[in-house]
């Protein structure tokens, strides 16, 4: 970890990626409940590093009502955990990439030393076509339901009118995600399969071919965070955060140049993306074009290795991809195949808030 | 070691049944305006924006922070959103205030809301769920039960309800934006109000509001505007789960742990002599006595008996609610910010018609769900 950098950034503590865990990512969760496909995923986040909950000081999580179509969503999902006696626990309508930074928040103070992040969402019990498009402006635009396939088919529009990409970059992103996700054994959408057959796909919504749309996922993950003493006692090499940020920009698409993306590229600055070679970067780019995108925000060259987990175009849980992205970004440090990694949360219509972890590993 | 914050701006609408002159974005950057006008800064002196709000069916839009990203000034800063239940006001006000105590940010601009008129709350409190039984009758139906067994247990008897519902009730018409101003109302008027859901009558009841609330917070280097800053002696959030056997809901666990928390970082030992006043979330009047047990400013069985002995009064040596609390205005999601932000203003001796006098440390607290997540903060006039 480099230190110097740390004296420059808002990371005043090191807070390591303990442990991660996620569900198989699948297109139906019928058999179980969200509680139920949460569960089993909290216990291996524990089992990974042989603790419990009574390790842990403080909870938090994202998740969304609107997918399981009810209020509280977050409050039997703590039956996961299993909150007894009470916990220090808090809860963000957001993505649990987000929910890891507020627990980082709390590590940085120094009062308390773990923290259990998790995140789930089950799509399919519901219309996520439909569902999304409530999450735009409930006077202007929700009422004229724009899916969220037609919103980003304007991006990549934008994006191949502005000469900054073509049709086949967006399918050879998605062919090498597949190809990619075949070594991620949780991944939902995994097949060796060439740009020049991808091309051959139908559109959904013109440019954006079926290949270049993420899958519909149920999902959810969990990280254990872990600062001082304990992430040394957890882990014989940790992964250490060095750097967080997250920005968000305007809603009104019009007002907003849909083919760069100002809010990771002010959220990888923060996080000092640029203050040492970045050997892997995990996007949370839903849709191919957006990858595009978000190398362009980020600084990253093309000797950056993108998405060895097959990323969101192999499994896109909502509200976990993000977390997901942190999770497997540290993975790969842990398994000795990066020493710095960048990972990515996106959140809103065409990438409207973005999320940037730097990890390293080393002492 | 975690660095100093303070309130140093407060802003709330006037809150009504219907907002219906205004829309969500502007009902929030009314109450944030006024916030920041009150800390003598502007929007681009704030660094992150934390929002909070009760169930999104409340209001029909999903993760509505990403379209009140521009109405808050947030635009190309970092933006969280919270949703901890009833409770999310205060977590809403803690999560910023981590942002400055772990030495992240300097000033923070935090907001909550609720515009009710926009649905139904007690539709979507009761979206029918697969293999759960269905909650048909609102938060009142779930919280009525609880409210007997704290009647039988302590014997306290019928009238207390009804007391709480016209002191807090009085309190308001000395607040010029509560909800509800009921000059009239009287221990017969509550009595003869509706019955809605044994022993709850109508009047004993809180309303459905339109209204948001909004603070800047800050840290210590940054302090400003022309009244003194509010410092946060403590601050905790607890959480239980819903529903196990042995599970006690008239005086939850995760309650009295959260309150032992925050006593202990503010160094209180006896909150009765050392709180001056007290904003605590009573959404139905029976709260206040069993509140007062659960935070420990009497012993078990003797919450009522502060009530009845007008110990709570706006002349008590415990004012609670001066405000006139959640009973007189409930825009649901801000409710819990409502009250660690009068609690601010009376800190900061700026309550106007509702100031007590000489107020040094006063406790904010804030529930939600079915009475398993608590959110509290104390907050002084002395740097801690």
């Amino acid at each position: 970890m480099s230190a110097a950098a740390n004296a420059d950034r808002s990371v005043r503590r090191p807070v390591s990626i303990a442990s991660f865990a996620q569900s198989d990512n699948v297109r139906r969760e019928n058999e179980r409940n969200e509680v139920e496909m949460l569960q089993p995923v909290v216990a291996e986040v524990f089992a990974n590093i042989g603790i419990d909950k009574d390790d842990i000081h403080f909870i938090c999580s994202g998740s969304t009502d609107y997918l399981i179509g009810g209020p509280f969503s977050f409050v039997t999902a703590l039956d996961a955990v299993g909150v007894w006696p009470p916990r220090a626990e808090s809860h963000v309508e957001m993505d649990g990439a987000w929910a890891l930074y507020e627990a980082w928040v709390l590590l940085q103070e120094g009062e308390i030393d773990t923290a259990l992040v998790y995140s789930f969402g089950r799509s399919s019990p519901g219309n996520l076509q439909e569902i999304l498009a409530l999450q735009l402006d409930p006077y202007y635009l929700a009422p004229l339901w724009p899916d969220p396939v037609s919103l980003a088919a304007l991006q990549a529009r934008a994006l191949l009118d502005a000469g900054k990409a073509t049709e086949e970059d967006f399918a050879a992103i998605a062919s090498r995600s597949r190809k990619d996700a075949l070594g991620n054994p949780k991944a939902q959408v995994s097949n060796d399969i060439s740009t020049e057959a991808l091309m051959k796909d139908d559109y959904v919504v013109s440019p954006l071919r079926r290949h270049a749309l993420p899958p519909i996922t149920d999902g959810a993950a969990a990280i254990v965070l872990a600062a001082g003493d304990k992430a040394r006692e957890w882990s014989d090499n940790p992964v250490w955060i060095t750097g967080f940020d997250h920005r968000i920009e305007t809603h009104s698409l019009g007002a907003r140049d849909l083919t760069s993306s100002p809010s990771t590229a002010k959220a990888g600055e923060v996080a000092g993306v640029a203050d040492g070679a970045v050997d892997v970067a995990e996007l949370h780019a839903p849709y191919a074009h957006q990858e595009i995108i978000l190398k362009e925000a980020l600084g990253l060259g093309d000797g950056v290795r993108i998405n060895p987990s097959g990323g969101a175009l192999a499994a896109n849980p909502m509200m976990s991809a993000g977390l997901i992205r942190i999770g497997e970004a540290a993975a790969r440090i842990a398994a000795g195949e990066a020493g710095r990694a960048v990972a990515h949360a996106t959140s809103g219509p065409c990438l409207q808030q973005n999320l940037v972890c730097v990890l390293e590993g080393g002492e | 070691m975690a660095e100093r914050c303070a309130v140093i701006g407060v802003g709330q609408t006037h809150h009504k049944a219907k907002r219906d002159d205004i829309s969500i974005a502007g009902m929030v950057r009314e109450a944030a305006k006024m916030a920041l006008t009150d800390a003598d800064l502007t929007w681009s002196d704030i660094d992150a924006v934390v929002i909070g709000k009760a169930p999104d069916m409340f209001e029909g839009s999903m993760m509505p922070e990403l379209y009140l990203a521009p109405a808050l000034g947030a635009v190309g800063k970092p933006m969280l959103r919270v949703h901890t239940a009833g409770s999310v006001g205060g977590s809403t006000s803690i999560v910023a205030a981590h942002l400055i105590s772990s030495g992240i940010h300097q000033r923070v601009l935090t907001v909550a809301y609720e515009k009710q008129s926009d649905s139904d709350a007690m539709w979507a409190l009761s979206v029918p769920q697969p293999f759960a039984a269905p909650l048909l009758a609102g938060a009142g139906g779930y919280f009525a039960p609880h409210i007997r067994a704290y009647m039988r247990r302590s014997g306290a008897p019928e009238h207390i309800g009804r007391m709480v519902a016209v002191k807090d009730r009085l309190n308001a018409i000395r607040n010029p934006y509560a909800h509800l101003h009921l000059p009239d109302i009287d221990m017969k008027t509550v009595e003869e109000s509706m019955m809605l859901w044994d022993p709850l009558r109508y009047l004993e009841a809180c309303p459905s509001s339109d209204g948001a609330a909004a603070m800047v917070l800050a840290a210590e280097d940054s302090v400003s505007g022309s009244y003194p800053p509010a410092w946060i002696h403590g601050m905790a959030m607890r959480s239980e789960p819903t529903q196990f056997a042995g599970r006690d809901q008239v005086n939850p666990q995760a309650g009295r742990d959260c309150s032992a928390d925050v006593y202990a970082q503010a160094g209180i030992t006896n909150p009765r002599a050392e709180i001056d006043v007290a904003e605590v979330y009573v959404p139905f009047s029976w709260y206040e006595p069993m509140w007062l047990e659960n935070l420990g400013f009497c012993d078990l069985g003797d919450g009522w008996k502060l009530t009845e002995a007008g110990a709570t009064a706006f002349d008590g040596d415990i004012p609670w609610n001066t405000s006139g609390g959640v009973l007189s205005s409930n825009p649901i999601g801000a409710s819990g910010m409502l009250r660690f932000l009068e609690v601010a203003m009376q800190v900061r001796g700026q309550a106007g018609e509702h100031q007590i006098d000489g107020v040094s440390r006063a406790l904010g607290q804030a529930y939600g769900g079915g009475s398993q997540f608590f959110s509290m903060w104390v907050l002084g006039s002395d740097k801690p």
